[in-house]
């Protein structure tokens, strides 16, 4: 299953799924209080100038900068 | 339970609501900033009257995007709102503020709130960016809905704050919660749905609009790079006419004042001590407006996170993320709120080392010191038609700090394993920053800095002043009468220490007052030059006197040494109390200590090698 940490830029996608990492994750914790739940939709908005990281996400009417290993715990749906 | 006088309320949302903004409205200058007790979240109180004359005090809490913690300043607001603070009683009414374009992340923290028990007024902000991205929203029906009142308000322009306040004197029972297990995103959905009405296809926003240039992988980071390198210029450039006339003006004054007085030892305590001490600093005023000017800008206008997301990377070689730029770039103002904002990294490790080199990001302390070693030895010139030397050489001082700073972190974090140090940014809409919050700031900068000279800085210089006249010389002396004073001994015993630097003993005299705030180094200069020569106006003319007495090697070697100095007592007692660790402050003024040193050996035996 894809990933936001690989969507490419400009692209949209449903986000599935967030998975921890750990028991405690407090990251994956963060991501759902800030709204990155399943069934809401995600645009790569822009991604950083060095090895395309961080990137810019935007999430609804807000928008997050994430790392590649914070983004990575957001599974997508597969485009239909 | 219904309260009909609130006394005790706090305003409690996310961060980038226009909170602070509206707490602006609300006070106006009735405010108070200090820090919570043991830790150092920024605690600011506000005082205001209803339109019924009920007196109320106002808690401005730290921004959160949950009552379930993740670092210091969330733990503040959580505890406070939910009454489990040991100084700060719970607020009798919560004032919920959420920005009516961003509903679907605000809302559900107003969720939270609603679930404490406590009444809840809901000032809905940011109602115009809400019109110009074509929403309508039911607001009764939202109100209803919610179970609590809901006030549309433009924080930045004061509309709404009336029907605000009076709703303040309005009696107002707590919401009914939610039932235990609901979840808050589908109840965020249900309330949007039903009450928000959205455009078919959403206008694009502003802010989309800008951060396809200001986040672009190529634009970004020049954009970036120029708004920084202006910010230097203009800190040098457009404050030099206004520091000029201060000065001629204060020197007109302090002749003035003087004038009555005969000769003799009040005359010089009053003229070298306090006129030539305070005057010398209090000129810097302009400057240090000017880059305050920059900094509060920058940050109301939300271009600071877009600036972590770009030189995340960077920061990254420097084992750091993103989220140490900002604590980085207002420890350029002054390390002392830098260390502090540091607390909202809630990596340990990162949070220690970005602790560590922020003394090394050029605070706005070290500019007199700059500014007056560059004025009297760079020359004036215009480089490539439109860049001024002086500005350049300033921009180079902050690069070296900069690029210092990343390789000492680098250093630190080098072979430290570490959990795993999030990013996760929010990067809010731009506004255009309130004309009435930046003049806030920076009256409240310039009073710090007032308050700073008049206490700190003269009583310094008049101890100095003191060390330096005493004990008088024998009646036949040959040489200076300072030569024979304390002062003089203690600088020609630390003499030898410093020669390979290039100082002379007058640079080792003012170094130990300046321990206690690195401007004082120039006003201590100007004190001991007065009382070291017979001249009177010596205070006036510390520029050409510098630029007559010292070497060039010597003024950048001073130069290269303030660069890394942990000059400021107040620093390390902050970093002290941030880190509870004595080893680690001395750990930080022994390595801060030695860079000063090896880099002011370096560039005096560099320049005397080159020149």
């Amino acid at each position: 299953m894809q990933t936001l940490a690989t969507l490419p830029k400009d692209h949209e996608a449903i986000i599935a799924d967030v998975t921890s990492v750990t028991n405690t994750d407090v990251i994956a914790l963060r991501l759902g209080e800030l709204g990155f739940v399943p069934g809401e939709r995600v645009e790569v908005i822009a991604t950083g100038p060095f090895g395309h990281e961080p990137i810019a996400v935007r999430l609804g009417t807000s928008r997050f900068a994430l790392r590649h290993s914070e983004a990575a715990r957001i599974h997508l749906q597969d485009p239909k | 339970m219904s309260i009909s006088q609130p006394r005790h309320i706090a305003l409690a949302g996310n961060p980038n609501c226009g909170k602070t903004s509206l707490f602006n409205q609300l006070t106006g200058s009735r405010q108070k900033v200090g820090n919570y007790a043991g830790v150092t979240v920024e605690r600011k109180v506000g005082f205001f009257n209803t339109p019924r004359n009920t007196p109320i005090r106002v808690l401005d809490l730290p921004g959160a995007y949950s009552l379930s913690s993740t670092s210091p300043d969330e733990d503040i607001t959580r505890d406070i709102c939910l009454g489990r603070h040991p100084a700060e009683q719970q607020p009798d009414l919560l004032i919920g503020v959420i920005a009516a374009s961003n509903l679907r992340l605000h809302l559900r923290f107003l969720l939270e709130l609603k679930q404490i028990g406590r009444p809840v007024i809901v000032a809905l902000n940011m109602m115009d960016e809400a019109e110009k991205a074509g929403l309508t929203i039911d607001v009764e029906g939202l109100s209803a809905a919610l179970d609590m009142p809901v006030i549309p308000i433009v924080s930045l322009h004061k509309q709404g704050i009336a029907p605000l306040l009076a709703q303040l004197d309005a009696e107002i029972t707590p919401p009914s919660p939610l039932p235990e297990n609901t979840n808050f995103h589908v109840e965020v959905r249900r309330l949007i749905e039903e009450f928000v009405k959205q455009p078919a296809t959403p206008r694009e926003r502003l802010t989309d609009q800008l951060d396809r240039w200001t986040l672009h992988p190529v634009f970004g980071p020049l954009i970036l790079l120029g708004i920084l390198f202006i910010m230097f210029q203009t800190v040098f450039a457009w404050a030099q006419p206004i520091m000029d006339a201060l000065g001629n003006g204060l020197n007109a004054l302090g002749a003035w004042l003087l004038a009555p007085l005969p000769d003799g030892m009040l005359h010089s305590l009053l003229a070298d001590g306090v006129v030539a001490g305070a005057g010398t600093v209090v000129v810097f005023l302009p400057q240090i407006l000017i880059l305050f000017l920059w900094i509060i800008t920058l940050e109301e206008s939300g271009y600071l996170p877009r600036a972590a997301f770009l030189l995340d990377r960077v920061m990254a070689m420097a084992g750091l993320s993103g989220r140490s730029f900002i604590p980085l770039l207002s420890s350029f103002a002054c390390a002392i709120p830098g260390i502090m904002a540091a607390r909202t990294i809630q990596n340990p490790r990162d949070r220690l080392v970005t602790i560590l080199i922020a003394p090394l990001m050029t605070c706005s302390a070290r500019l007199p010191v700059y500014t007056l070693l560059i004025g009297a030895f760079v020359p004036r010139h215009t480089v490539l038609g439109f860049m001024n030397l002086q500005g350049l050489v300033l921009f180079g001082l902050y690069a070296a700090a900069i690029i210092s700073g990343i390789i000492a972190a680098r250093i630190m974090t080098h072979g430290v394993a570490s959990q795993e140090h999030p990013l996760l940014l929010e990067l809010p809409p731009y506004r255009r920053p309130l004309l009435r919050s930046v003049a806030l700031g920076l009256w409240q900068r310039a009073v710090m800095f007032l308050s700073r000279v008049g206490t700190i800085i003269v009583s310094l210089n008049v101890l100095l002043w003191g060390l330096s006249s005493f004990p008088l010389p024998p009646a036949h002396a040959a040489g200076a009468a300072i030569d024979y004073s304390i002062a003089g001994r203690i600088g020609h015993l630390m003499q030898p220490i410093f020669a390979p630097l290039g100082f002379n003993w007058q640079i080792c005299v003012a170094l130990i007052p300046g321990l206690a705030a690195r401007e004082v180094a120039i006003s201590s200069l100007a004190t001991v030059y007065a009382i070291g020569t017979t001249d009177d106006d010596a205070g006036d003319k510390l520029l050409p006197i510098l630029s007559s007495q010292w070497s060039m090697a010597t003024a950048f070697a001073l130069l290269a040494w303030y660069v890394y100095a942990p000059q400021c007592i107040s620093t390390l007692a902050v970093m002290r109390r941030e880190t509870r660790s004595l080893k680690v402050v001395l750990g930080a003024a022994a390595y801060l200590f030695g860079l000063a040193y090896l880099a002011a050996f370096l560039t005096h035996y560099i320049t005397l090698k080159t020149l």
